[in-house]
């Protein structure tokens, strides 16, 4: 044992130990190879369930028309059928016990996403009806003019809710 | 008499003694090195994008970036939306202003430090929008860099991150060649797309396919053949971008052109 050769060796093992012994404590008892084996599924198996626990904010327009049948036909048939209700009203999770949580967008800046005119006939962009923003009625909300539940209702012709 | 010294050489090797079969044994096992790479899963998500579709919106990236937690003002998102301008003089011109999340409401194309570039409308000979998205890979090169095993496949073919688990050092970000990953602001953690992992995992769909107004996303799962989305893969005409890196990416294409990057 008095050896100076194998001395710096048993320092080794030790320090080898050490890591060993703290990798063991420290390491979660779920970490490890996974269905994907060693080059992709190398990880601590919890973590998926805590991607799956995370709550859906958006909750779809089959949930808002529960409660609000009227805007929701409304807004069937019409060619805003296809835009889900929280795109412009924001996500609906805590909306039922916080009415006040939901913020209704009325700018001209969400009508143009769409309607802003560009040209461009290799997209469905090119098909859509626009305008330009700087010279249609520049001063006023789209709303003023234009249902957006139901944009074929012409202005004054119904009365809008 | 027992020394202290050859207390603590024995103790020690007593303990190594036991935690070697522990600890080595598990990293080394050959049953676990075998395990089958496709997993016993049913299920495996992929996604479908049809570029004629598309309108730049941009309700998929605002409504991602709600959903998702990353801060609407931070010039980070999961996903994005591209514009492609193709003018007459064969110039390609591309941009994507705060990841699309606003939509599109300009002629010009933004081309960040440079300022903004006028198109005329009758100079273009081609414009169309290319939603980007993390291609959930079959071989993502992004897990093969994580020294640590933060990030990683699930058996239904998603790649996720352990933010407890990310050190930060940023070598995910590198190693996509898609420039999808990047920085959480809050968390500090590798941040990416993960097809809303907390939404299909509850037979809900991705927040952007439900936000898109005209169906230019779409989730499937290619191991059901009568999946709608399957279908259209098996049996279309569809792409998938930079096939040359062998990364065989999972989200499919209609509608893509050589200008696309
Ligand atoms: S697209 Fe990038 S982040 Fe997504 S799996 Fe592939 S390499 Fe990883
Ligand atoms: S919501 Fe749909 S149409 Fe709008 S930008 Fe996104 S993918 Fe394109």
């Amino acid at each position: 044992m008095k050896n100076h050769v194998l001395r710096p060796l048993f320092v080794a093992v030790g320090v080898v130990v050490l890591i060993l012994l703290a990798r063991e404590v420290l390491v979660p008892a779920d970490f490890g190879v996974q269905e994907r084996g060693y080059m992709y599924g190398w990880h601590r198996k919890g973590n998926e369930a805590d991607w799956k626990n995370v709550r859906a904010k958006y909750r779809t327009t089959a949930y808002c028309k529960e409660c609000h049948q009227d805007k929701y036909a409304d807004i069937t048939g019409s060619p805003h059928e296809t835009i889900m209700c929280e795109n412009c009203h924001g996500p609906g999770l805590a909306h039922p016990n916080d009415p006040q949580s939901l913020h209704i967008d009325r700018r001209r800046e969400l009508c143009i996403r769409c309607h802003f005119r560009l040209p461009y006939q290799a997209s469905g962009r090119g098909r859509i009806r626009g305008v330009d923003p700087a010279t249609h009625h520049p001063e006023a909300e789209c709303v003023l003019c234009h249902y957006p539940h139901n944009p074929r209702w012409t202005p004054g012709k119904e009365a809008r809710r | 008499m027992i020394s202290r010294r050859s207390f603590c050489k024995k103790s020690i090797l007593i303990l190594g003694g036991i935690a070697v079969p522990l600890a080595a044994l598990e990293l080394f096992d050959p049953k676990k090195l075998a395990a089958d790479r496709s997993g016993p899963s049913t299920v495996r998500w992929v996604f479908l994008v049809d570029t004629h579709k598309c309108v730049g919106c941009g309700f998929c990236v605002k409504a991602c970036k709600i959903e998702n937690e990353i801060p609407y003002d931070a010039n980070v998102s999961r996903t994005w939306v591209e514009r492609y301008v193709v003018t007459r003089d064969g110039k390609v011109h591309i941009d994507s202003p705060k990841a699309a999340r606003d939509g599109f409401t300009s002629t010009s194309i933004d081309q960040g430090a440079l300022g903004m570039l006028k198109i005329e409308n009758s100079d273009i000979d081609k414009a169309f929008f290319v939603p980007k998205l993390c291609n959930q890979c079959d071989n993502p090169p992004c897990v093969q860099v994580c020294p640590v095993g933060a990030t990683y496949q699930t058996s239904d073919g998603v790649v996720l991150v352990d933010r407890s688990w990310c050190i930060g050092c940023g070598y995910c970000v590198m190693a996509c060649p898609y420039g999808v990953r990047f920085f959480h602001p809050v968390y500090h953690a590798a941040e990416k797309c993960n097809f809303c992992y907390h939404r299909i995992s509850k037979g809900m769909k991705p927040v952007c396919v439900e936000a898109c107004p005209f169906g230019a996303r779409r989730i499937g799962n290619i191991r059901d053949p009568n999946d709608p989305v399957t279908r259209i893969i098996m049996t279309e005409r569809v792409n998938v971008l930079k096939e040359e890196y062998g990364t065989k990416p999972q989200v499919f294409y209609v509608g893509l052109t050589r200008e696309v990057k």
